[in-house]
């Protein structure tokens, strides 16, 4: 594939792989905030190419591990509500909410179905007049303009079964969080290169001001992640701080205008809860008065308030420190044992991304591995 | 977070959604373009859960690639692997 | 291949359309014998059938049988390069051939919702008929019930299914040690996307084909070869990635694999990137791994590059000394990744 298989060379990634290490002199922690770049380097093992003196922490940034409970046992609820047709990401049917997921709703008779795009959503919408369709809008600010162009085209198109459960959250105020927070050992980070495709870079811009770390806006190749990571190195070496964009192939500055119109037109910022971490002041994203008619909370007010906003964590889960890198997944007390893929107490453990499960999957494994070869 | 692929536009519906048929690698999807109403046919877009989210600046990327291709020639005789 | 072509309606059709699956059709009554006898026998005519006993009964060659049996839940029915019908009996036909086994003879349930079409009904069967025919089985023997509407999907088929295992030939994940190459057929994924593409929310164009189809022919060649084959896995559910794990468990090896020579045709290559899928965990219908000695892998590959089912394998990897059972990618950047079992189906990722 054009503009992806080019951004895969072996030659290229043993290059910057080589200029890394020659960058790196001292131990450096640094953060890549996306999961899918998190799944980037699982899936191409490109935490060999770094130096050891490099510590890689993944953040927060899956938005389905960082959906709240409550919010999920409110999704779990309005989808096994008769009549309703209930419309998700696939990575979200495995997350679990206080007692059950969106999984096991289905299995005791909930229409929950996986789509691709809200666009889709919408289309199942309109095919089922006699259905409420809800969408469960999970996503960063990458996936908050395509909500909102959906609530736009079924106001056009005078769809009324059709509504969204929001769940969005912003990037730039969980960096914030990270940073804020007692302990942090962040000292860098490769921000979301889609995130910033929309939004530009000029959030990042105050945060790199506030509190003088430096920025790298990465892609998602490993190519990119690669790049990202010298950038932030060679920046980190000469101390300096500033807001790069490695990733100019997609991102400009300003971000992208439409997307961002849209998306201030539809949604506004709220308060949020983040799984683990708990709220973040205007971390999240609500629907705009002017389209509350689409809002899955405001349409099926009575049924949500029977699930109410609560939800329970698991006691045991530190998916809060795991998230904001402060504690590492094999020395949360559950990890491998009452914790499993199989059996997840928190979200982390769930989507593939998920720092827990990356670890429990690969790391735990390769660290067996890697000492079975010592020993020989 | 936000996975996006880049795809190449094939065709530009006209309409509120500005559809298009967008081929990744030969698999074609319907993609809105109502985000990055610039693009055009022979454009590649990058597309997060049906919208293209960015037109992709080729010479961006050719930049990218070409620095990349630089490192390489400069760097090291072949050795084993990491 | 079963390839039926655009799902038009063009044929002519030996039952009104419009005609329905009753509850009565699964009701050992006089519409499930015209069921039988208008749709069943005329497609899958064999004597063995035509004796409509119970049973079949046959004569047995002395030496060991192998015994097969898999439920077919597709959805869609009919997906680019082929049907629930062809499946059914190709996907047995493939399991016998997995365990060494010449397939001779299939049972065949129809679990059937009441309201289905019985034109679907028909060409389905047709389906499986033709599939029998290319794969020289026969159905000898079957069953059909009906549930009521709204307690099945549609319809539903199980196939068993008889082989007979020639003299000397050993099978078995157990016959796996160190040193074994791991041969592939040929590229990954096209059947999971094939039926991937038609369902509603995630439908895309492109024209991804299901792999599904028979590999006994190629299998029985491999075995007249002189290959000392240890071992034979078809890639269906959980694709190449589950199949190494099973085996590397119950073997109780290590293995690597490499990912340069592992094939993936371009469209789907890019239907995984764009639905998050890693196809070395999409299922394939017409594709296995063959564990081989080292010494005779040019053999075997040569043999299987003769069939056009398998006209792409290559060696993909070897089997390592019994440390723990995993299997280790090197991937294209020359770094490893453990390849290990998935919790349950892949989902189509946002993130
Ligand atoms: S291992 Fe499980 S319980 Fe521990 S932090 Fe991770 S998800 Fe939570």
């Amino acid at each position: 594939m054009k503009y992806v298989t080019e951004f895969r060379d072996s030659k290229a990634a043993r290059a910057l792989s080589e200029a890394i290490r020659r960058t790196v002199r001292r131990p450096w922690t640094v953060m890549e905030v996306c999961g899918g770049q998190t799944h980037a380097i699982v899936r191409f093992g490109l935490d060999a190419l770094f130096p050891p003196d490099l510590t890689l922490v993944h953040g927060p940034g899956c938005p389905v591990c960082v959906t709240p409970v409550g919010l999920i046992d409110q999704a779990i609820h309005l989808a096994s509500l008769p009549g309703v047709v209930f419309c998700s990401f696939g990575d979200m049917l495995r997350v679990p909410g206080s007692a059950r997921d969106l999984f096991a709703a289905k299995a005791a008779g909930g229409d929950v179905r996986v789509v691709y795009s809200p666009l889709d959503a919408l289309a199942l919408a309109q095919a089922h007049p006699d259905r409420q369709v809800i969408c469960f809008a999970v996503g960063f600010e990458t996936t908050a303009p395509a909500f909102a162009a959906a609530v736009v085209q079924a106001r056009r198109l005078g769809v009324k079964n059709f509504s969204l459960l929001v769940a969005h959250v912003l990037v730039p105020p969980a960096i914030g969080a990270i940073l804020n927070a007692p302990g942090n050992r962040v000292q860098g980070f490769l921000a979301a290169g889609h995130v910033c495709t929309v939004m530009g870079c000029e959030e990042y811009d105050e945060l790199v001001r506030r509190h003088r770390v430096p920025i790298v806006v990465t892609g998602f190749e490993p190519l990119d992640i690669l790049e990202g990571v010298l950038l932030l190195v060679r920046q980190l070496e000469a101390g300096r701080a500033e807001v790069e964009n490695q990733y100019a192939r997609s991102v400009r500055r300003q971000g992208n205008p439409e997307a961002q119109a849209i998306l201030r037109e539809v949604f506004e910022p709220a308060p949020r809860a983040w799984r683990g971490i708990g709220e973040i002041p205007q971390s999240g994203l609500r629907l705009r008065h002017a389209y509350a008619e689409f809002d899955a909370v405001e349409r099926f007010r009575g049924d949500v308030a029977l699930v109410g906003e609560g939800g329970v964590e698991d006691a045991e889960c530190r998916s809060g420190l795991v998230l904001q890198g402060l504690l590492k997944p094999p020395d949360c007390p559950a990890f491998g044992n009452r914790c499993t893929p199989e059996r997840p107490l928190g979200a982390p453990m769930v989507s593939s991304e998920g720092a827990c499960a990356a670890y429990f999957r690969y790391r735990r494994r390769t660290d067996s591995l890697q000492e079975v070869r010592h020993g020989e | 977070m936000c996975l996006a692929v880049p795809g190449r536009v094939l065709h530009i519906e006209e309409g509120p959604l500005l559809t298009a048929t967008v081929s990744f690698g030969g698999v074609t999807k319907d993609v809105s373009l109502v985000l990055v109403p610039e693009a055009t046919v022979g454009d590649y877009v990058i597309v997060h859960v049906g919208f293209a989210i960015s037109k992709l600046d080729e010479q961006a990327a050719q930049r990218s690639l070409e620095a990349f291709a630089a490192l390489s020639e400069l760097g090291e005789p072949e050795e084993s692997a990491p | 291949m079963a390839s039926e072509g655009t799902p038009a309606v063009s044929c002519p059709l030996p039952l009104a359309s419009g005609d329905h699956v009753l509850l009565a059709h699964g009701g050992g009554g006089r519409l499930m014998q015209k069921l039988i006898g208008d749709v069943f026998l005329p497609a899958f005519a064999n004597p063995l059938l035509a004796k409509l006993h119970d049973g079949a009964v046959f004569p047995v060659e002395a030496g060991r049988l192998a015994f097969t049996t898999d439920s077919y839940v597709v959805q869609p029915l009919f997906f680019p390069g082929g049907d629930i019908g062809s499946l059914a009996v190709y996907g047995t036909v493939n399991d016998l051939a997995m365990c060494g086994a010449k397939p001779l003879y299939l049972s065949v349930g129809f679990i059937l919702e009441e309201g289905f079409s019985l034109e679907l009904l028909q060409r389905i069967v047709d389906s499986m008929a033709e599939a029998a025919h290319k794969t020289q089985v026969q159905l000898v023997t079957g069953d059909t019930k009906v549930v009521d509407r709204g307690k099945g999907d549609g319809l539903f088929i199980n196939t068993a299914g008889i082989g007979v295992v020639p003299p000397g030939v050993i099978v078995g994940p157990h016959r796996v040690q160190a040193g074994d190459r791991i041969l592939l057929s040929g590229d990954l994924g096209a059947h999971g996307l094939a039926v991937l593409s038609m369902r509603e929310g995630l439908r895309f164009g492109g024209g991804i084909e299901s792999d599904a189809a028979p590999l006994h022919s190629v299998v029985a060649e491999l075995l007249h070869s002189g290959v000392d084959v240890h071992c034979l896995r078809d890639l269906t559910r959980g694709g190449l990635a589950s199949a190494l794990n099973e085996i590397a468990s119950t073997a109780k090896v290590g293995m690597t694999i490499e990912e340069q020579p592992i094939l993936i045709q371009e469209p789907v290559r890019g239907a995984c990137e764009i639905l998050g899928l890693d196809p070395l965990y999409v299922a394939n219908e017409g594709r296995f791994v063959a564990f081989v000695p080292s010494a005779q892998a040019e053999t075997a590959l040569a043999v299987l590059r003769r069939h056009a089912v398998s006209h792409n394998a290559s060696a993909i990897g070897t089997v390592m000394g019994s440390n723990e059972p995993l299997v280790v990618l090197r991937t294209l950047l020359g770094t490893n990744r453990i390849v290990d079992l998935l919790s349950g189906d892949q989902l189509p990722r946002i993130c």
